[in-house]
Protein backbone atom coordinates (compact mmCIF):
# COMPACT_ATOMS: atom_id res chain seq x y z
CA UNK A 1 0.00 0.00 0.00
CA UNK A 2 1.41 3.35 -1.04
CA UNK A 3 2.08 6.08 1.50
CA UNK A 4 -0.41 8.91 1.94
CA UNK A 5 1.24 12.07 0.60
CA UNK A 6 -1.56 14.55 1.23
CA UNK A 7 -4.09 14.20 4.03
CA UNK A 8 -6.88 16.75 4.21
CA UNK A 9 -9.10 16.38 7.25
CA UNK A 10 -12.41 18.09 7.64
CA UNK A 11 -11.47 21.53 6.34
CA UNK A 12 -13.94 24.39 6.37
CA UNK A 13 -13.19 27.48 4.31
CA UNK A 14 -15.07 30.77 4.48
CA UNK A 15 -15.28 33.67 2.09
CA UNK A 16 -16.13 36.41 4.58
CA UNK A 17 -19.14 34.90 6.32
CA UNK A 18 -20.09 32.44 3.61
CA UNK A 19 -18.91 28.92 4.16
CA UNK A 20 -17.66 27.49 0.89
CA UNK A 21 -16.31 24.15 2.10
CA UNK A 22 -18.34 22.24 4.65
CA UNK A 23 -15.85 19.81 6.09
CA UNK A 24 -13.90 18.34 3.20
CA UNK A 25 -11.68 15.32 3.81
CA UNK A 26 -9.63 13.32 1.38
CA UNK A 27 -6.29 11.70 1.06
CA UNK A 28 -3.94 11.16 -1.82
CA UNK A 29 -1.71 8.13 -2.21
CA UNK A 30 1.82 8.68 -3.34
CA UNK A 31 2.31 7.96 -7.03
CA UNK A 32 -1.38 8.07 -7.91
CA UNK A 33 -3.53 10.32 -10.03
CA UNK A 34 -6.56 11.54 -8.11
CA UNK A 35 -9.37 13.49 -9.70
CA UNK A 36 -11.83 15.81 -8.00
CA UNK A 37 -14.89 16.29 -10.16
CA UNK A 38 -17.80 18.61 -9.86
CA UNK A 39 -19.79 21.40 -11.44
CA UNK A 40 -19.13 25.10 -11.38
CA UNK A 41 -19.20 26.48 -7.87
CA UNK A 42 -18.87 23.09 -6.21
CA UNK A 43 -15.77 24.21 -4.32
CA UNK A 44 -13.06 22.42 -6.27
CA UNK A 45 -10.84 25.45 -6.82
CA UNK A 46 -11.49 26.62 -3.27
CA UNK A 47 -10.23 23.25 -2.04
CA UNK A 48 -6.99 23.63 -4.00
CA UNK A 49 -6.52 27.27 -2.99
CA UNK A 50 -7.00 26.26 0.64
CA UNK A 51 -4.39 23.52 0.34
CA UNK A 52 -1.98 26.01 -1.25
CA UNK A 53 -2.57 28.57 1.50
CA UNK A 54 -3.68 31.20 -1.02
CA UNK A 55 -6.70 32.25 1.05
CA UNK A 56 -5.79 34.42 4.03
CA UNK A 57 -6.49 32.85 7.42
CA UNK A 58 -8.11 29.78 5.84
CA UNK A 59 -8.99 26.95 6.43
CA UNK A 60 -11.04 28.08 9.37
CA UNK A 61 -11.26 24.52 10.72
CA UNK A 62 -9.57 21.25 9.91
CA UNK A 63 -6.02 20.24 9.15
CA UNK A 64 -3.88 19.56 6.08
CA UNK A 65 -0.85 17.31 6.27
CA UNK A 66 1.71 16.94 3.50
CA UNK A 67 4.10 13.99 3.90
CA UNK A 68 3.13 13.84 7.55
CA UNK A 69 3.86 17.53 8.14
CA UNK A 70 1.13 20.00 8.96
CA UNK A 71 0.90 22.73 6.32
CA UNK A 72 -2.41 24.53 6.92
CA UNK A 73 -1.91 28.16 7.89
CA UNK A 74 1.56 28.29 6.35
CA UNK A 75 2.55 30.79 3.67
CA UNK A 76 2.09 29.70 0.06
CA UNK A 77 5.79 30.05 -0.70
CA UNK A 78 6.67 27.76 2.23
CA UNK A 79 4.17 25.18 1.05
CA UNK A 80 5.64 25.32 -2.46
CA UNK A 81 9.12 24.91 -0.99
CA UNK A 82 7.98 21.69 0.69
CA UNK A 83 7.23 20.21 -2.71
CA UNK A 84 3.73 21.02 -3.90
CA UNK A 85 3.39 22.45 -7.40
CA UNK A 86 0.29 24.29 -8.56
CA UNK A 87 -1.09 24.79 -12.04
CA UNK A 88 -3.76 27.40 -11.36
CA UNK A 89 -7.10 27.78 -13.07
CA UNK A 90 -6.79 30.13 -16.03
CA UNK A 91 -3.04 29.47 -16.37
CA UNK A 92 -1.80 32.69 -14.73
CA UNK A 93 1.43 32.75 -16.71
CA UNK A 94 3.47 35.95 -16.46
CA UNK A 95 2.22 37.69 -19.60
CA UNK A 96 5.09 40.13 -20.00
CA UNK A 97 7.91 37.72 -19.27
CA UNK A 98 9.32 35.50 -21.98
CA UNK A 99 8.60 31.79 -22.00
CA UNK A 100 12.10 31.14 -20.73
CA UNK A 101 11.75 33.63 -17.89
CA UNK A 102 8.45 32.03 -16.92
CA UNK A 103 10.18 28.67 -16.67
CA UNK A 104 13.04 30.14 -14.66
CA UNK A 105 10.56 31.68 -12.22
CA UNK A 106 9.29 28.12 -11.78
CA UNK A 107 12.82 27.10 -10.80
CA UNK A 108 13.18 30.09 -8.45
CA UNK A 109 13.80 27.96 -5.36
CA UNK A 110 16.48 25.82 -6.99
CA UNK A 111 20.17 26.56 -7.05
CA UNK A 112 21.51 23.76 -9.30
CA UNK A 113 22.09 25.32 -12.72
CA UNK A 114 22.80 22.00 -14.36
CA UNK A 115 19.64 20.37 -13.02
CA UNK A 116 17.59 23.36 -14.16
CA UNK A 117 18.97 23.04 -17.69
CA UNK A 118 18.18 19.32 -17.70
CA UNK A 119 14.64 20.02 -16.58
CA UNK A 120 14.24 22.70 -19.24
CA UNK A 121 15.18 20.10 -21.84
CA UNK A 122 12.72 17.67 -20.31
CA UNK A 123 9.94 20.25 -20.59
CA UNK A 124 10.82 20.78 -24.26
CA UNK A 125 10.50 17.05 -24.81
CA UNK A 126 7.03 17.11 -23.22
CA UNK A 127 6.02 20.27 -25.09
CA UNK A 128 8.25 20.89 -28.12
CA UNK A 129 6.31 24.03 -29.03
CA UNK A 130 7.69 25.82 -25.96
CA UNK A 131 11.18 25.55 -27.34
CA UNK A 132 10.18 27.42 -30.50
CA UNK A 133 8.57 30.14 -28.43
CA UNK A 134 11.38 30.49 -25.89
CA UNK A 135 12.02 34.24 -26.33
CA UNK A 136 8.41 35.17 -26.95
CA UNK A 137 6.30 36.96 -24.35
CA UNK A 138 4.02 34.47 -22.66
CA UNK A 139 1.02 36.74 -23.15
CA UNK A 140 1.27 36.26 -26.90
CA UNK A 141 0.94 32.48 -26.67
CA UNK A 142 -2.29 30.69 -27.47
CA UNK A 143 -4.38 29.31 -24.62
CA UNK A 144 -3.09 25.80 -25.14
CA UNK A 145 0.54 26.92 -25.20
CA UNK A 146 -0.03 28.94 -22.04
CA UNK A 147 -1.45 25.84 -20.38
CA UNK A 148 1.63 23.86 -21.39
CA UNK A 149 3.78 26.67 -20.03
CA UNK A 150 1.89 26.73 -16.73
CA UNK A 151 2.32 22.97 -16.33
CA UNK A 152 6.03 23.15 -17.20
CA UNK A 153 6.54 26.09 -14.85
CA UNK A 154 5.06 24.13 -11.96
CA UNK A 155 7.20 21.09 -12.83
CA UNK A 156 10.41 23.14 -12.91
CA UNK A 157 10.45 23.16 -9.12
CA UNK A 158 10.48 19.33 -9.12
CA UNK A 159 7.40 19.02 -6.93
CA UNK A 160 6.44 15.77 -5.23
CA UNK A 161 2.77 16.57 -5.65
CA UNK A 162 1.26 18.51 -8.54
CA UNK A 163 -2.14 20.16 -8.20
CA UNK A 164 -3.80 20.90 -11.53
CA UNK A 165 -6.87 23.11 -11.68
CA UNK A 166 -8.93 22.48 -14.82
CA UNK A 167 -6.10 22.03 -17.30
CA UNK A 168 -8.66 21.41 -20.05
CA UNK A 169 -10.50 24.70 -19.56
CA UNK A 170 -11.10 26.49 -22.84
CA UNK A 171 -8.93 24.20 -24.95
CA UNK A 172 -9.79 22.47 -28.20
CA UNK A 173 -10.48 18.72 -27.99
CA UNK A 174 -7.12 17.91 -29.60
CA UNK A 175 -5.25 19.95 -27.02
CA UNK A 176 -7.33 18.50 -24.20
CA UNK A 177 -6.28 15.06 -25.36
CA UNK A 178 -2.67 16.12 -25.52
CA UNK A 179 -2.74 17.54 -21.98
CA UNK A 180 -4.39 14.38 -20.69
CA UNK A 181 -1.78 12.27 -22.42
CA UNK A 182 0.91 14.16 -20.55
CA UNK A 183 -0.63 13.62 -17.10
CA UNK A 184 0.27 9.88 -16.86
CA UNK A 185 3.76 10.79 -18.08
CA UNK A 186 4.10 13.24 -15.22
CA UNK A 187 3.03 10.49 -12.83
CA UNK A 188 5.63 8.19 -14.35
CA UNK A 189 8.25 10.78 -13.40
CA UNK A 190 7.34 9.98 -9.79
CA UNK A 191 5.09 12.99 -9.27
CA UNK A 192 1.75 12.46 -7.59
CA UNK A 193 -1.06 14.31 -9.37
CA UNK A 194 -4.24 15.83 -8.02
CA UNK A 195 -6.47 16.85 -10.88
CA UNK A 196 -9.52 19.06 -10.59
CA UNK A 197 -11.82 18.83 -13.58
CA UNK A 198 -15.24 19.44 -15.00
CA UNK A 199 -14.44 17.15 -17.88
CA UNK A 200 -15.26 14.00 -15.90
CA UNK A 201 -14.98 11.74 -18.89
CA UNK A 202 -11.36 12.53 -19.62
CA UNK A 203 -10.38 12.85 -15.99
CA UNK A 204 -11.69 9.41 -14.99
CA UNK A 205 -9.85 7.82 -17.90
CA UNK A 206 -6.45 8.86 -16.56
CA UNK A 207 -7.19 8.91 -12.83
CA UNK A 208 -6.79 6.10 -10.31
CA UNK A 209 -9.14 7.57 -7.73
CA UNK A 210 -11.95 10.07 -7.94
CA UNK A 211 -13.96 12.26 -5.63
CA UNK A 212 -17.17 13.97 -6.62
CA UNK A 213 -17.96 17.31 -5.11
CA UNK A 214 -21.19 19.23 -4.81
CA UNK A 215 -21.94 22.39 -2.88
CA UNK A 216 -18.75 22.32 -0.86
CA UNK A 217 -18.94 18.63 0.12
CA UNK A 218 -17.75 15.36 -1.28
CA UNK A 219 -20.76 13.32 -2.21
CA UNK A 220 -19.10 10.18 -3.45
CA UNK A 221 -15.69 8.74 -4.01
CA UNK A 222 -14.00 5.59 -5.18
CA UNK A 223 -11.63 4.20 -7.70
CA UNK A 224 -11.92 5.74 -11.14
CA UNK A 225 -13.26 2.45 -12.49
CA UNK A 226 -16.04 2.17 -9.93
CA UNK A 227 -17.04 5.80 -10.54
CA UNK A 228 -17.18 5.25 -14.27
CA UNK A 229 -19.66 2.46 -13.66
CA UNK A 230 -21.73 4.27 -11.05
CA UNK A 231 -25.22 4.96 -12.39
CA UNK A 232 -25.47 8.46 -10.96
CA UNK A 233 -22.04 9.49 -12.09
CA UNK A 234 -22.82 8.18 -15.54
CA UNK A 235 -25.99 10.19 -15.73
CA UNK A 236 -24.94 13.46 -14.18
CA UNK A 237 -21.29 13.73 -15.12
CA UNK A 238 -20.56 11.45 -18.03
CA UNK A 239 -23.75 12.21 -19.94
CA UNK A 240 -24.63 8.57 -20.54
CA UNK A 241 -28.29 7.97 -20.01
CA UNK A 242 -30.50 5.08 -20.83
CA UNK A 243 -34.06 6.06 -21.52
CA UNK A 244 -36.51 4.08 -19.46
CA UNK A 245 -40.08 5.20 -19.59
CA UNK A 246 -43.41 3.76 -20.57
CA UNK A 247 -43.92 6.25 -23.33
CA UNK A 248 -40.37 6.16 -24.49
CA UNK A 249 -39.56 9.48 -22.88
CA UNK A 250 -38.31 10.29 -19.49
CA UNK A 251 -40.97 11.74 -17.26
CA UNK A 252 -39.30 11.96 -13.92
CA UNK A 253 -35.84 13.14 -13.19
CA UNK A 254 -33.94 10.33 -11.61
CA UNK A 255 -33.45 11.01 -7.92
CA UNK A 256 -29.90 11.33 -6.85
CA UNK A 257 -28.96 8.85 -4.19
CA UNK A 258 -26.31 10.88 -2.53
CA UNK A 259 -26.39 14.02 -0.44
CA UNK B 1 23.95 78.31 -27.31
CA UNK B 2 21.75 75.44 -28.39
CA UNK B 3 24.52 72.99 -27.62
CA UNK B 4 24.89 74.35 -24.11
CA UNK B 5 21.13 74.18 -23.62
CA UNK B 6 21.05 70.56 -24.67
CA UNK B 7 23.89 69.61 -22.35
CA UNK B 8 22.37 71.31 -19.34
CA UNK B 9 19.03 69.73 -20.26
CA UNK B 10 20.65 66.32 -20.20
CA UNK B 11 22.11 67.01 -16.77
CA UNK B 12 18.81 68.13 -15.28
CA UNK B 13 16.99 65.47 -17.25
CA UNK B 14 19.15 62.71 -15.82
CA UNK B 15 18.13 63.77 -12.31
CA UNK B 16 14.47 63.74 -13.37
CA UNK B 17 15.12 60.35 -14.92
CA UNK B 18 16.43 58.96 -11.63
CA UNK B 19 13.41 60.27 -9.74
CA UNK B 20 11.04 58.97 -12.39
CA UNK B 21 12.75 55.59 -12.28
CA UNK B 22 12.45 55.48 -8.50
CA UNK B 23 8.74 56.23 -8.72
CA UNK B 24 8.24 53.76 -11.51
CA UNK B 25 9.99 50.80 -9.83
CA UNK B 26 7.61 50.88 -6.88
CA UNK B 27 4.61 51.86 -8.97
CA UNK B 28 5.10 48.80 -11.13
CA UNK B 29 5.35 46.56 -8.10
CA UNK B 30 2.51 47.94 -6.03
CA UNK B 31 0.34 50.11 -8.31
CA UNK B 32 0.97 52.86 -5.78
CA UNK B 33 2.73 56.12 -6.61
CA UNK B 34 4.95 56.64 -3.58
CA UNK B 35 4.48 60.25 -2.58
CA UNK B 36 7.01 59.85 0.21
CA UNK B 37 9.72 59.30 -2.42
CA UNK B 38 10.87 62.92 -2.34
CA UNK B 39 11.04 63.17 1.44
CA UNK B 40 12.83 59.81 1.65
CA UNK B 41 15.41 61.21 -0.76
CA UNK B 42 15.57 64.44 1.26
CA UNK B 43 16.23 62.58 4.54
CA UNK B 44 18.86 60.44 2.82
CA UNK B 45 20.51 63.57 1.45
CA UNK B 46 20.59 65.04 4.95
CA UNK B 47 22.19 61.79 6.04
CA UNK B 48 24.90 62.32 3.43
CA UNK B 49 25.22 65.93 4.56
CA UNK B 50 25.69 64.90 8.20
CA UNK B 51 28.26 62.29 7.23
CA UNK B 52 30.20 64.76 5.09
CA UNK B 53 29.98 67.90 7.16
CA UNK B 54 29.54 66.80 10.77
CA UNK B 55 31.62 63.65 10.74
CA UNK B 56 33.97 64.71 7.96
CA UNK B 57 33.87 61.33 6.26
CA UNK B 58 35.33 61.03 2.78
CA UNK B 59 32.81 61.26 -0.05
CA UNK B 60 32.79 57.57 -0.93
CA UNK B 61 32.23 56.42 2.65
CA UNK B 62 29.43 58.94 3.06
CA UNK B 63 27.82 57.74 -0.15
CA UNK B 64 28.03 54.12 0.97
CA UNK B 65 26.40 54.89 4.31
CA UNK B 66 23.73 56.93 2.55
CA UNK B 67 22.93 54.08 0.16
CA UNK B 68 22.53 51.65 3.07
CA UNK B 69 20.46 54.18 4.99
CA UNK B 70 18.18 54.84 2.00
CA UNK B 71 17.75 51.11 1.42
CA UNK B 72 16.74 50.51 5.04
CA UNK B 73 14.36 53.49 4.89
CA UNK B 74 12.63 51.90 1.89
CA UNK B 75 12.40 48.57 3.69
CA UNK B 76 10.90 50.28 6.73
CA UNK B 77 8.23 52.05 4.69
CA UNK B 78 7.11 48.73 3.25
CA UNK B 79 7.55 46.63 6.36
CA UNK B 80 6.22 48.98 9.04
CA UNK B 81 3.51 50.82 7.16
CA UNK B 82 2.37 49.42 3.82
CA UNK B 83 2.41 45.74 4.83
CA UNK B 84 0.32 46.41 7.92
CA UNK B 85 -2.61 47.75 5.91
CA UNK B 86 -5.55 45.37 6.14
CA UNK B 87 -7.00 44.51 2.72
CA UNK B 88 -5.67 47.72 1.19
CA UNK B 89 -6.90 49.45 -1.93
CA UNK B 90 -4.33 51.52 -3.87
CA UNK B 91 -5.98 54.65 -2.43
CA UNK B 92 -5.35 53.47 1.15
CA UNK B 93 -1.71 52.86 0.32
CA UNK B 94 -1.32 56.25 -1.35
CA UNK B 95 -2.65 57.90 1.79
CA UNK B 96 -0.16 55.88 3.84
CA UNK B 97 2.72 57.13 1.67
CA UNK B 98 1.48 60.70 2.10
CA UNK B 99 1.41 60.14 5.85
CA UNK B 100 4.95 58.81 5.76
CA UNK B 101 5.98 61.81 3.69
CA UNK B 102 4.58 64.21 6.30
CA UNK B 103 6.26 62.29 9.12
CA UNK B 104 9.64 62.57 7.42
CA UNK B 105 9.04 66.22 6.59
CA UNK B 106 8.13 66.98 10.19
CA UNK B 107 11.13 65.05 11.45
CA UNK B 108 13.54 66.90 9.16
CA UNK B 109 12.02 70.24 10.14
CA UNK B 110 12.46 69.42 13.82
CA UNK B 111 15.98 68.04 13.44
CA UNK B 112 17.51 70.45 10.94
CA UNK B 113 15.10 73.35 10.85
CA UNK B 114 14.29 75.26 7.73
CA UNK B 115 17.77 76.77 7.33
CA UNK B 116 19.12 76.47 3.87
CA UNK B 117 22.35 74.56 3.93
CA UNK B 118 25.01 73.77 1.44
CA UNK B 119 26.10 70.20 0.86
CA UNK B 120 29.82 69.87 0.14
CA UNK B 121 30.31 67.41 -2.66
CA UNK B 122 33.86 67.03 -3.96
CA UNK B 123 32.68 68.33 -7.35
CA UNK B 124 32.79 72.03 -7.97
CA UNK B 125 29.78 73.77 -9.41
CA UNK B 126 31.81 76.46 -11.09
CA UNK B 127 34.99 74.75 -12.23
CA UNK B 128 34.76 74.06 -15.93
CA UNK B 129 36.61 70.94 -16.90
CA UNK B 130 35.64 70.67 -20.51
CA UNK B 131 34.96 73.42 -22.99
CA UNK B 132 34.68 73.85 -26.73
CA UNK B 133 32.79 76.10 -29.13
CA UNK B 134 29.53 74.37 -28.57
CA UNK B 135 29.30 73.76 -24.85
CA UNK B 136 31.04 73.84 -21.50
CA UNK B 137 30.81 71.19 -18.82
CA UNK B 138 31.40 71.80 -15.13
CA UNK B 139 32.73 69.19 -12.74
CA UNK B 140 29.32 68.85 -11.11
CA UNK B 141 27.61 68.40 -14.49
CA UNK B 142 29.96 65.62 -15.43
CA UNK B 143 29.67 63.90 -12.06
CA UNK B 144 25.87 64.09 -12.27
CA UNK B 145 25.86 62.49 -15.71
CA UNK B 146 28.28 59.75 -14.69
CA UNK B 147 26.52 58.89 -11.43
CA UNK B 148 23.13 58.88 -13.15
CA UNK B 149 24.36 56.58 -15.92
CA UNK B 150 26.00 54.24 -13.42
CA UNK B 151 22.81 54.01 -11.35
CA UNK B 152 20.71 53.39 -14.45
CA UNK B 153 23.04 50.66 -15.71
CA UNK B 154 23.19 48.96 -12.31
CA UNK B 155 19.40 48.98 -12.03
CA UNK B 156 19.07 47.66 -15.58
CA UNK B 157 21.49 44.80 -14.94
CA UNK B 158 19.86 44.04 -11.62
CA UNK B 159 16.43 43.72 -13.18
CA UNK B 160 17.40 42.02 -16.43
CA UNK B 161 20.22 39.73 -15.37
CA UNK B 162 19.69 38.58 -11.80
CA UNK B 163 17.35 36.19 -10.10
CA UNK B 164 16.22 38.98 -7.78
CA UNK B 165 15.28 41.05 -10.83
CA UNK B 166 13.34 38.13 -12.28
CA UNK B 167 11.46 37.74 -8.99
CA UNK B 168 10.75 41.48 -8.97
CA UNK B 169 9.34 41.33 -12.48
CA UNK B 170 7.25 38.29 -11.60
CA UNK B 171 5.80 39.99 -8.51
CA UNK B 172 5.07 43.12 -10.52
CA UNK B 173 2.89 41.10 -12.85
CA UNK B 174 1.14 38.59 -10.70
CA UNK B 175 1.67 38.34 -6.96
CA UNK B 176 -0.32 35.16 -6.49
CA UNK B 177 1.38 33.33 -9.33
CA UNK B 178 4.75 34.39 -7.93
CA UNK B 179 3.91 32.90 -4.57
CA UNK B 180 2.76 29.71 -6.28
CA UNK B 181 6.31 29.42 -7.57
CA UNK B 182 7.89 29.85 -4.18
CA UNK B 183 8.74 33.55 -4.36
CA UNK B 184 8.34 35.29 -1.03
CA UNK B 185 6.35 38.21 -2.39
CA UNK B 186 6.48 40.29 0.80
CA UNK B 187 10.24 40.17 0.92
CA UNK B 188 10.56 41.07 -2.77
CA UNK B 189 8.17 43.99 -2.28
CA UNK B 190 10.24 45.33 0.63
CA UNK B 191 13.45 45.02 -1.39
CA UNK B 192 11.78 46.82 -4.29
CA UNK B 193 10.96 49.76 -2.03
CA UNK B 194 14.52 49.70 -0.72
CA UNK B 195 16.02 49.84 -4.22
CA UNK B 196 13.65 52.59 -5.26
CA UNK B 197 14.61 54.59 -2.19
CA UNK B 198 18.32 54.27 -3.06
CA UNK B 199 17.69 55.55 -6.60
CA UNK B 200 15.71 58.47 -5.18
CA UNK B 201 18.50 59.24 -2.68
CA UNK B 202 21.03 59.43 -5.52
CA UNK B 203 18.83 62.00 -7.22
CA UNK B 204 18.53 63.90 -3.95
CA UNK B 205 22.29 64.09 -3.50
CA UNK B 206 22.77 65.25 -7.08
CA UNK B 207 20.04 67.86 -6.89
CA UNK B 208 21.15 69.24 -3.50
CA UNK B 209 24.11 71.33 -4.78
CA UNK B 210 21.93 72.85 -7.53
CA UNK B 211 19.18 73.81 -5.12
CA UNK B 212 19.82 74.21 -1.42
CA UNK B 213 19.55 71.60 1.28
CA UNK B 214 16.37 72.09 3.28
CA UNK B 215 13.36 69.94 4.20
CA UNK B 216 11.22 71.04 1.27
CA UNK B 217 13.96 70.80 -1.34
CA UNK B 218 12.51 67.72 -3.10
CA UNK B 219 9.00 69.02 -3.71
CA UNK B 220 9.69 70.57 -7.05
CA UNK B 221 12.12 67.91 -8.37
CA UNK B 222 9.78 65.12 -7.34
CA UNK B 223 6.83 66.66 -9.16
CA UNK B 224 9.07 66.97 -12.22
CA UNK B 225 10.14 63.38 -11.80
CA UNK B 226 6.51 62.38 -11.55
CA UNK B 227 5.72 64.32 -14.72
CA UNK B 228 8.63 62.56 -16.44
CA UNK B 229 7.28 59.21 -15.32
CA UNK B 230 3.81 60.01 -16.64
CA UNK B 231 5.37 61.24 -19.88
CA UNK B 232 7.34 58.04 -20.39
CA UNK B 233 4.60 55.73 -19.16
CA UNK B 234 4.71 54.83 -15.48
CA UNK B 235 5.21 51.14 -16.12
CA UNK B 236 8.01 51.24 -18.66
CA UNK B 237 11.42 51.56 -17.02
CA UNK B 238 13.28 52.68 -20.13
CA UNK B 239 10.30 54.87 -20.98
CA UNK B 240 10.52 56.88 -17.77
CA UNK B 241 14.25 57.42 -18.25
CA UNK B 242 13.67 58.79 -21.75
CA UNK B 243 10.74 60.75 -20.29
CA UNK B 244 13.08 62.36 -17.77
CA UNK B 245 15.59 63.42 -20.40
CA UNK B 246 12.83 64.64 -22.69
CA UNK B 247 11.25 66.69 -19.92
CA UNK B 248 14.61 68.31 -19.10
CA UNK B 249 15.02 69.21 -22.75
CA UNK B 250 11.53 70.57 -23.33
CA UNK B 251 11.66 72.55 -20.11
CA UNK B 252 14.99 74.17 -20.88
CA UNK B 253 14.19 74.97 -24.49
CA UNK B 254 10.87 76.45 -23.44
CA UNK B 255 12.58 78.49 -20.73
CA UNK B 256 15.13 79.88 -23.16
CA UNK B 257 13.13 80.50 -26.30
CA UNK B 258 9.65 81.20 -25.02
CA UNK B 259 9.34 82.25 -21.43
CA UNK B 260 11.62 81.79 -18.46
CA UNK B 261 8.79 82.75 -16.11
CA UNK B 262 6.60 79.88 -17.16
CA UNK B 263 9.41 77.33 -17.33
CA UNK B 264 8.26 75.37 -14.31
CA UNK B 265 4.72 75.16 -15.66
CA UNK B 266 5.89 73.08 -18.62
CA UNK B 267 6.09 69.87 -16.60
CA UNK B 268 2.52 70.18 -15.45
CA UNK B 269 1.28 71.13 -18.88
CA UNK B 270 2.95 67.93 -20.09
CA UNK B 271 1.13 65.83 -17.47
CA UNK B 272 -2.19 67.29 -18.59
CA UNK B 273 -1.47 66.84 -22.29
CA UNK B 274 -0.25 63.28 -21.85
CA UNK B 275 -3.26 62.31 -19.78
CA UNK B 276 -5.48 63.82 -22.49
CA UNK B 277 -3.92 62.19 -25.50
CA UNK B 278 -1.97 59.12 -24.42
CA UNK B 279 -2.68 58.23 -20.81
CA UNK B 280 -0.43 55.18 -20.89
CA UNK B 281 2.57 57.41 -21.66
CA UNK B 282 4.76 57.61 -24.72
CA UNK B 283 6.68 54.38 -24.30
CA UNK B 284 4.43 52.06 -22.40
CA UNK B 285 4.09 48.86 -24.36
CA UNK B 286 1.98 47.20 -21.79
CA UNK B 287 0.68 43.85 -22.87
CA UNK B 288 -3.08 43.93 -23.06
CA UNK B 289 -4.64 40.66 -22.10
CA UNK B 290 -6.70 39.08 -24.82
CA UNK B 291 -10.08 37.86 -23.76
Amino acid sequence: MAETILQVSNIETYYDKVRALHGVSFEIKEGSITAILGNNGAGKTTTLNTVMGLLDDQPDKGTIHFSGERIDGKDTEKIVAKGIGYVPEGREVFDELTVKENLLVGAYLRKDRKGIQEDLDKMFSFFPVLKDRLQQQAGTLSGGEQQMLAISRALMNRPKLLLMDEPSLGLSPALVKMIFDIIPMIRDEGITVLLVEQNANMALKVADFGYIMENGRFVTSGTAKSLQEDEDVKEFYLGIKTEVSVKGQQRYKRKRRWG
Amino acid sequence: MLGQLIVSSLVVGSIYALLALAMSITYKASEVPNFAQGEMAMISTFMAFVMLSSYGLPFYAAMLITVVFAFVLGLLLEFLFLRRAKMPTPLNLIVITIGFQLMLYGFAGWKWGSDQRQINLPFSESKVIFQNDIFALTELNLATLIIAVVVLVVIYLLIQRTKLGLAMKACQQNINASRMNGISANRIMAITFGISSVVGAMAGILVAPILTLDPSMMWDPLLKGFAAAVLGGMKSLHGVVIGGLLLGLVENLFGFYISIEFKSVVAFAIIVLILYFKPSGLFDKHYVRKV
